[in-house]
C-alpha cells in the first residue's frame, strides 16, 4: 500500500437560490439529517447562522468542525478551519456561502478554493450560493438590484459541481419571512426591504436563478431541450439549423474599465453556444512599459481577470490594434470578434476613423459583436 | 403591494393598479408547487406549508390527497384537518359544497390535473378550484409538469408517454404564486425506486430533461411576472433577465445566415426570437421576393415577426427594441444605402452608437 495514491475526486453539490432566506442553507441541514440517519458520515465545515433561529435549529445534532478563529486589523473573525475539516475527512462536508472571501490569513484567499482543496482530498462537499454572486452575472445583476456585488464566483467552479439545485421560495413568501423578522433582524429587515427586497428586484433575481439551473441541468444531460417553450409553429423543430459550425469567440481587451463587463458577457455567450473563448490586448510594446503605470496595472488586470474564467489570453505587439486584431482572428479561425461599446463621453470621433467603425468596415469576413454597458436606466 | 405615489402620478396607471387590488381582494389566492416528476416531494412541501400556516394562526384545512405517501408525509398531513372528499362511483373529487361551507382560509389539493369521476359536478378538478377561489378561499395545490396541456407534445418526445389527464398552462401562468421543487434527477429515482434499485442512466436522462423543462416553464412563468409586475410600478425599462434576440432583415441581407444564427442562440439561451423588416418603398419585383422568402424562413424558424414602418429605420430598430427588452440586435452591412449614409453617416456606426444596454452583432455579407 503506498501513500502516493490519488483518492476519488469529491463529488460537489451546489444549492442554488436567489436571495438570503429562500431556504439553501435550512435544506442543506435537512438532507444532512436524512444522510445520517441512514448512517452516512457527514459533518459542518462551515454554516452561517445568521441569527435564524430555525437555521440553528436545523444544525443541532449534527457535528461541526470547530471555526478557526483569525485576528486581522484588531477584529476577531471566525473562517472555516480547512486544515481541521482536511483532517477530518468525513464522506461529506458542508460549507455554506461558497462566493465568501476569506479573511487575510486563512489558507486560501477564497471558500470555493478551500472547497477544491476538499474535493481533490475526495470528500464530497454540499454547498450553498445566491445566483447574484455569479461572475458572468455581475452586470445584469447590478442593473437589476442597483449593487454591485463584490464577492463573485468564477463560472467555472459551478460548472464543476456534480448537481445544481434551486432552492426555490416565492418573492410573496420571501417578503413575509422578511416582515415577520424571520431573515433579519427588525432594522436591517427595513433597510433590506427598502432596497434589495423589492418586489420587482426578487423576481428578476429568480428568473435568472431559474435560467441559470435550467442551464446547468441541461449541459449535464445529453441531449438538450430543443426550445420547447419558445414559440415556433408546429413541426418547425425539423427545419433548426444545423449546428455543425463551432464558434470561436476573441475578446479585445482595453485599459478601459468596459473591459472588465466585456470579459464577463464574452464569458457567458461562450458558455451558452459553447464556444472557445480567447482574449487579447495590442499594444505597441509586448512588455506594457511604454504606457503608465495605471495603464500598465489596468491591462494587466484584465488581462488577469480574463484568466482567472479560464479564458486563454495573448498580448499582441503591434501599432495598430485593427491589423493585429483582424490578422490575429483571421490566424486563428476566429468566427466572432468582442469589443466594448465606449461610454458615451469618451466615444472618439464622428467620421467613422475610430477603432470599432474600422473593424466592422475592415473586418467584413466576420462576425463583429459591440457590447453597450448595462446600465440602470433613471 | 402597496401603490407607489411617488414614482408616477398617472391616473389611468392608478386605476388599474386599483381595479387588480380590488380583483386580488375579492379571490382566493393560488400557489402552486410544480415539480418534474413523482417523488420529487411537491406533496410534503405543500402539507408543510399547511402545517406551517396552521402554526401560525391560519385555518387551514386538507381538500384532497394521493393514494399513497412516504411515511415523512404521512406524518405531516396527521397534523391537519381533512375535508374528508366525496366517493363518486370508484373515484374521489373535491366535496366543494362542505370546502364552500367550512370556508376556511385555505385548502390544500394534492394533484391540480386530476379528473373529476363522470357524474362530478365538474369534469376537471381545476375548475372546482376556480370556483373555491372564487368563493374567497386561498388553494395551495400542485402540478407535475407531465400534465400540463400544452406540453404534451415535449413530454412524450421525452417519455413516449402523453397523460390523458391535464391542466392548462394559463392555470399556471394565473397562479399568483408558483414554486419549483427542485431535485436532482438521481434522488427522485431513488425516492421512487428504493435503494435496491441501481440508477438507470436513460431513465435519469429522461428525468434530467422533464426536470429542465420544468425549470424553463417556471421561468417562463416569472417572466410574465416580472412584466407585469414592472408594470404595474411603471417601469418602463427591461433587465434582460431572458435573452432576446432581434434579427433585422433587408431585402439584400444575408438573411438566411443571420437568422439561423439568431434560432441557435435563442435555443441556448432559451430566449425569444424575433425577426424585423423595416418597410422600404420602390422595392424591384426582385427585392421583393427576396424579403418574402426570409420573412417566411424567420416564421418557420419560430420567430415573431415585425414589419417596421419608419422613416428613419434605425430609430424604429431601437424604439422596438427597448419596447420589447432585446439584449442582442444582430445587423447585416446591408443596412447601408448610398444616400442615407452620405446624409446620416453610416448607419450601422449610427444603431452601435445610440444603443444602450445591449449587444449590436453585425454580420459580414
Amino acid at each position: 500500500m503506498t501513500h502516493e495514491e490519488t483518492p476519488r475526486r469529491g463529488r460537489l453539490k451546489v444549492f442554488l437560490g436567489y436571495a438570503a432566506g429562500v431556504g439553501k442553507t435550512f435544506r442543506m441541514l435537512e438532507e444532512a439529517h436524512e444522510l445520517r440517519r441512514q448512517g452516512g458520515d457527514v459533518v459542518i465545515g462551515y454554516f452561517e447562522p445568521h441569527g435564524r433561529a430555525d437555521t440553528i435549529a436545523e444544525a443541532a445534532g449534527l457535528e461541526a468542525v470547530p471555526r478557526r478563529k483569525i485576528e486581522y486589523r484588531g477584529v476577531m473573525f471566525e473562517e472555516m478551519a480547512a486544515d481541521a475539516v482536511l483532517a477530518r475527512k468525513a464522506a461529506v462536508c458542508l460549507v455554506d456561502e461558497l462566493a465568501h472571501t476569506n479573511v487575510p490569513g486563512s489558507r486560501n484567499a477564497k471558500r470555493w478554493e478551500d472547497v477544491l482543496e476538499l474535493l481533490e482530498a475526495g470528500i464530497d462537499v454540499w454547498t450553498t450560493v445566491n445566483v447574484q454572486h455569479i461572475e458572468s452575472l455581475n452586470d445584469q445583476v447590478r442593473q437589476i438590484t442597483g449593487v454591485s456585488v463584490r464577492e463573485t464566483l468564477p463560472d467555472w467552479v459551478i460548472q464543476q459541481a456534480d448537481e445544481v439545485v434551486m432552492v426555490d421560495a416565492t418573492p410573496m413568501a420571501l417578503l413575509n419571512r422578511l416582515r415577520r423578522g424571520v431573515v433579519y433582524p427588525p432594522e436591517k429587515a427595513q433597510r433590506a426591504l427598502e432596497n434589495f427586497f423589492k418586489e420587482s428586484t426578487l423576481v428578476a433575481l429568480r428568473e435568472l436563478a431559474l435560467r441559470q439551473t435550467a442551464h446547468e441541468v441541461e449541459v449535464r444531460h445529453e441531449a438538450p431541450v430543443r426550445s420547447a417553450l419558445e414559440r415556433r409553429t408546429p413541426g418547425s423543430a425539423a427545419q433548426s439549423p444545423a449546428e455543425t459550425e463551432q464558434e470561436r469567440m476573441l475578446i479585445y481587451i482595453t485599459a478601459e474599465p468596459t473591459s472588465a463587463m466585456l470579459i464577463r458577457r464574452g464569458r457567458r455567450i461562450a458558455d451558452f453556444l459553447r464556444a472557445d473563448c480567447f482574449a487579447v490586448h495590442v499594444s505597441q510594446r509586448a512588455d506594457l512599459t511604454h504606457l503608465g503605470v495605471e495603464q500598465r496595472q489596468a491591462i494587466e488586470q484584465y488581462l488577469n481577470f480574463a484568466r482567472n474564467l479560464h479564458i486563454e489570453t495573448r498580448l499582441l505587439e503591434a501599432d495598430d490594434p485593427v491589423h493585429a486584431l483582424l490578422d490575429f482572428a483571421r490566424r486563428n479561425r476566429i468566427t466572432q470578434l468582442y469589443l466594448a461599446r465606449p461610454r458615451q463621453r469618451t466615444w472618439p470621433d464622428l467620421l467613422g476613423r475610430d477603432l470599432i467603425s474600422r473593424i466592422v468596415r475592415m473586418g467584413r469576413d466576420l462576425r463583429v459583436a459591440i457590447v453597450a454597458e448595462r446600465r440602470r436606466r433613471q | 403591494m402597496p401603490i407607489d405615489l411617488n414614482r408616477r402620478a398617472d391616473p389611468d396607471l392608478l386605476l388599474r393598479q386599483l381595479e387588480e387590488q380590488e380583483h386580488q381582494a375579492q379571490r382566493g389566492r393560488l400557489k402552486v408547487f410544480l415539480g418534474y416528476a413523482a417523488g420529487v416531494g411537491k406533496s410534503y412541501q405543500m402539507l408543510d406549508e399547511g402545517r406551517r400556516r396552521r402554526q401560525r394562526g391560519e385555518d387551514v384545512v386538507v381538500g384532497i390527497v394521493q393514494q399513497r405517501y412516504p411515511p415523512e408525509v404521512v406524518e405531516v398531513l396527521a397534523r391537519l384537518e381533512i375535508v374528508p372528499p366525496l366517493k363518486v362511483g370508484g373515484g374521489e373529487a373535491l366535496d366543494v359544497d362542505t370546502i364552500l361551507g367550512r370556508k376556511p382560509q385555505a385548502v390544500l389539493i394534492d394533484g391540480l390535473a386530476y379528473d373529476n369521476p363522470p357524474g362530478s359536478r365538474n369534469a376537471k378538478r381545476w375548475q372546482d378550484v376556480v370556483q373555491i377561489l372564487s368563493a374567497g378561499i386561498s388553494v395551495i395545490g400542485t402540478v407535475n409538469l407531465q400534465y400540463i396541456e400544452e406540453l404534451q407534445d415535449e413530454v412524450a418526445a421525452i417519455t413516449g408517454k402523453r397523460r390523458g389527464q391535464t391542466v392548462p398552462k394559463a392555470f399556471l401562468e394565473h397562479a399568483d404564486e408558483i414554486e419549483i421543487v427542485d431535485v436532482p434527477a438521481e434522488e427522485s429515482l431513488q425516492r421512487t425506486a428504493g435503494e435496491a434499485v441501481p440508477a438507470d442512466a436513460e431513465q435519469q436522462n429522461r428525468l434530467s430533461r422533464l426536470r429542465e423543462l420544468a425549470l424553463l416553464l417556471s421561468a417562463q412563468v416569472v417572466d410574465q411576472q416580472l412584466a407585469r409586475c414592472l408594470k404595474a410600478h411603471g417601469i418602463e425599462e427591461t433587465w434582460g433577465a431572458q435573452e432576446r434576440i432581434m434579427v433585422c432583415i433587408t431585402p439584400r441581407s444575408n438573411a438566411a445566415r443571420m437568422i439561423a444564427s439568431g434560432r441557435r442562440n435563442a435555443d441556448r439561451f432559451h430566449g425569444e426570437l424575433f425577426v424585423t423588416y423595416v418597410r422600404q418603398s420602390n422595392l424591384t419585383a426582385e427585392d421583393r421576393l427576396s424579403l418574402d422568402r426570409k420573412l417566411a424562413m424567420a416564421r418557420q424558424f419560430g420567430a415573431e415577426v415585425e414589419i417596421l414602418e419608419a422613416k428613419d429605420s434605425i430609430a424604429a430598430i431601437l424604439q422596438f427594441a427597448r419596447t420589447k427588452g432585446i439584449t442582442q440586435i444582430f445587423v447585416g452591412h446591408s443596412l447601408e444605402r448610398g444616400w442615407w449614409k452620405k446624409l446620416w453617416g453610416d448607419p450601422v456606426d449610427r444603431l452601435i452608437r445610440s444603443t444602450e444596454g445591449m449587444d449590436v452583432i453585425v454580420f459580414p455579407h
